[in-house]
């Protein structure tokens, strides 16, 4: 059996739960091991409550997704991950949700901390009183060999996270992330929608990417509910995206060059960042973006007459951050910092899944805004920047060619509002599909933010689930600080600056 | 170095000159809600009915609003055939209480309270806090982070977020508080030292935002902490979080009409 018995799909397709072909678990598995050894990535695996296992593959140079489900007769099957490293998240996250031990799993242990939903018991024997990041760690035993516990509250206006570094003087042997403590719900709560607060907790899915998710959601449910949004609708969605990656870019070049004491850039970031967000704020009120995107549409337009006031205001905070950024790549002493801190494997890379920057940077060649086009990235596309090292500097410099093509699609996509009328009101979406299948991915600032839904046959969602880019790449950091310097953590965190939230859900 | 010198030539100086002036905010921007109840038609219920968080409550003299529950999304205004429900530019939001946050037509909320004289004396000249995200979707931590930055040089008016607890004076708190991260803001709190202040922050903090009604969080700070301040919002805008930093330590007084109104 081959992959070629799943169906073939594409990015925001619905398609009727029967045509998406039930495998046997063997064939499920093959499909799998078949499918990422020939290149595609594991977007997506999860489970529904009645023991059947959902897939999705990413076949991101042939363009397509594929997808197929599998029932178990017993809450139990054979791991993936011994095979196929990218599955080790999913398959933990499958015993903790619905208590389905992936038999054989290397690094079996809690994902978030909370006990099974279904009437399974917790694979780990966990109760009510159990407490989060409490597990078996891994520990490196040893003469001089000490161990440093950081977290869950950390030293700075940062989300929770517990880390366990095992050290020998200065040198990282592993880091091993426990998270979890983020954990609000936001699967469970979106089961039995669509409804009135489900795009709100899309929105919040992770804050500083409200948009990415935002529209993933919108797009699943214009998906089910058979409606097609406005070419206009569309631009401005993607203006909204992009200034959202151009706020945390230029953020995250400013805190990189804190982090190795180059103040300037750090300084003039600290700033500009907030002129990008202000610049969405002035479309929707909302520096996050909270409030812009709206199932069907949009809440608040950008219409002309704002795109043309927008435009200068857009030159200038282009003007200030290539001003600010540009420093960074002449200063030898942050150079030196960032060209060998942080090493992540290119092969690796592609084992353990990375997306998004951490996996461009390693010059994995994935964008879903190339690859899965959606919304106006068909018409108007922005190709995968690439670098090669897999370092901070690696990371960093993708950032400013993201910054780069980001500011020359805003400025053409403002252009072309400031000369199109606006769209009448969006009014609500129809019902959507019954016993359908939808999933809709989008490219945030972090990488490849997927959705998937599964609605029942009153088309409401008996199932949704959400694969933030944190979730893919965590691990990266882990691999990325083997044999640093522990005071470098900071640095190879912020490189990546991966979300807690979009992980814990 | 002469490229580092131009650059600071070029980009200037910045500071905002808050609280002498009030920086503009946009005009899409959604501040105090306003209800105009003699708008609001015989028996209708558009508003109560499109507010996913059930921050609207329909009482005989028209519709009021909870700033503790409400995300500040276009919900509400956009369910309104009259336009008597809609929102001002006015940033100012903060209450000491969360009865206080309570917004009915012709009244206003109370706004946030300076501490009492003895805490004044103690902290009014030097704030400290330190931050606990338990549960916040970084939207808020974002937020309160850029008064760090440069533009707003939060250090300038006496406030300072601080890495450790014993450090503080108090602790700030995003987020619904999670289940998980109950006992780690019960430490953190009881490592802070005597006396000391809670601030909640956000519509999570407050009474649980999005996720009031989700068993895995705790419906905010409130419920686990003493809370002597309110930052209503989904997030604040940071000139909200800065106001009602300043209410709390008397720098910005009830009457200061720093804003719209």
């Amino acid at each position: 059996m081959t992959d070629l018995a799943m169906r073939t799909l594409r990015n925001g397709q619905t398609v009727g739960l029967r045509d998406v072909p039930e495998l046997t678990l063997s064939s499920f598995r093959e499909a799998i091991l078949e499918g990422t050894r020939g290149g595609a990535r594991l977007a997506c695996l999860c489970a529904a409550s009645d023991l059947r296992l959902f897939a999705v593959l990413a076949d991101d140079a042939g363009k397509q997704l594929r997808v197929a489900w599998t029932r178990l007769a017993e809450p139990k099957y054979p791991s993936l991950t011994p095979e196929c490293p990218q599955a080790h998240l999913f398959e933990r996250e499958l015993a903790e949700q619905f208590g389905i031990i992936p038999d054989g799993h290397p690094w079996f242990k809690p994902v978030r901390f909370h006990l099974p939903w279904s009437d399974q018991p917790s694979p780990w024997g966990r109760d009510a009183d159990s407490l989060p990041a409490v597990m078996d760690f891994f520990r490196v035993s040893g003469e001089e060999v000490h161990e440093v516990a950081v977290g869950p509250v950390h030293a700075g206006v940062i989300e929770p996270g517990h880390f366990r570094f095992q050290c020998h003087g200065e040198t990282v042997f592993h880091l091993e992330i426990a998270l979890g403590f983020q954990h609000r719900g936001i699967e469970r709560a979106l089961v039995g929608g669509p409804h009135p607060l489900s795009l709100k907790q899309a929105e919040t899915a992770s804050g500083d990417s409200s948009i990415a998710h935002a529209w993933a959601h919108c797009r699943l449910l214009e998906s089910l509910a058979g409606v097609e949004v406005s070419p206009r609708a569309d631009r401005v969605r993607g203006v909204a995206l992009e200034l959202e990656r151009a706020a945390n870019h230029v953020g995250d070049l400013g805190a990189l060059s804190g982090d190795v004491g180059f103040l300037p850039t750090a300084s003039f970031c600290g700033r500009i960042r907030g002129d990008w967000l202000n610049l969405s704020a002035e479309v929707c009120g909302s520096r996050l973006g909270r409030g812009w995107l709206k199932p069907g549409g949009l809440y608040q337009d950008l219409d002309p007459a704002l795109a043309t006031r927008l435009l200068p205001r857009l030159i200038r905070s282009w003007a200030d951050t290539r001003d600010a950024v540009e420093l960074l790549w002449g200063a030898a002493s942050v150079m030196i910092r960032f060209e060998v801190a942080g090493r992540v494997d290119p092969i690796q890379a592609r084992e353990i899944g990375l997306v998004g920057v951490a996996a461009r940077a390693c010059g994995v060649e994935q964008d879903v805004r190339w690859d899965h086009p959606f919304g106006p990235y068909g018409a108007h596309p922005i190709s995968p920047s690439l670098a090669e090292s897999g370092t901070v500097h690696s990371r960093a410099w993708i950032r400013w060619l993201e910054l780069i093509e980001s500011q020359r699609f805003l400025l053409e996509g403002l252009a072309e509002l400031a000369g199109s009328d606006p769209d009448p009101r969006t009014g609500p979406l129809p019902p959507l599909a019954p016993d359908s299948l939808c999933v809709s991915m989008t490219e945030g600032w972090r990488g490849e933010v997927l959705h998937l839904a599964l609605t029942d046959d009153r088309g409401r969602f008996s199932r949704y689930k959400i694969v933030d880019p944190s979730f893919h790449n965590w691990f990266g950091l882990a691999l990325a600080l083997r044999g640093e310097q522990i005071s470098d953590f900071p640095l190879c965190n912020k490189s990546f600056n991966l979300s807690y939230c979009g992980h814990d859900l | 170095m002469i490229h580092i010198l131009l650059s600071r030539w070029r980009q200037g100086h910045r500071t905002l000159p808050y609280p002498k002036e009030v920086p503009a905010l946009p005009e899409r921007f959604r501040g105090l809600p306003r209800i105009q109840a003699e708008k609001c038609p015989e028996g209708c219920q558009a508003c109560a009915e499109a507010c996913p968080t059930e921050a609207i409550e329909l009482k005989p003299g028209g519709p009021s609003v909870n700033l503790g529950r409400c995300l500040f999304c276009p919900d509400c205004s956009d369910a309104c055939p009259e336009g008597a429900i809609e929102y001002t530019g006015d940033h100012r939001l903060a209450a000491s209480s969360r009865e206080d946050l309570l917004v009915s037509p012709g009244h206003d909320h109370r706004r946030a309270q300076a501490l009492s004289a003895e805490l004044m004396r103690v902290l009014g000249r030097s704030l400290k806090l330190r931050v606990v995200s338990a549960g916040g979707c970084n939207g808020c931590e974002v937020d309160v982070n850029v008064l760090g930055t440069l533009a707003w040089d939060l250090g300038r008016l006496g406030i300072q977020f601080v890495a450790s607890p014993r450090h503080a004076d108090g602790l700030l708190v995003t987020g619904p508080v999670t289940g998980n991260m109950e006992l780690a803001l019960r430490k953190t709190y009881d490592a802070v030292p005597h006396p000391k202040i809670v601030i909640a922050v956000g519509a999570c903090a407050i009474q649980g935002g999005p996720y009031f009604r989700q068993a895995e969080q705790l419906g905010g700070a409130s419920n686990v902490l003493p809370v002597d301040l309110y930052i209503p919002g989904c997030p604040p805008h940071p000139l909200t979080i800065l106001d009602g930093l300043l209410r709390l330590i008397g720098k910005v007084k009830e009457d200061d009409a720093f804003g719209t109104s």
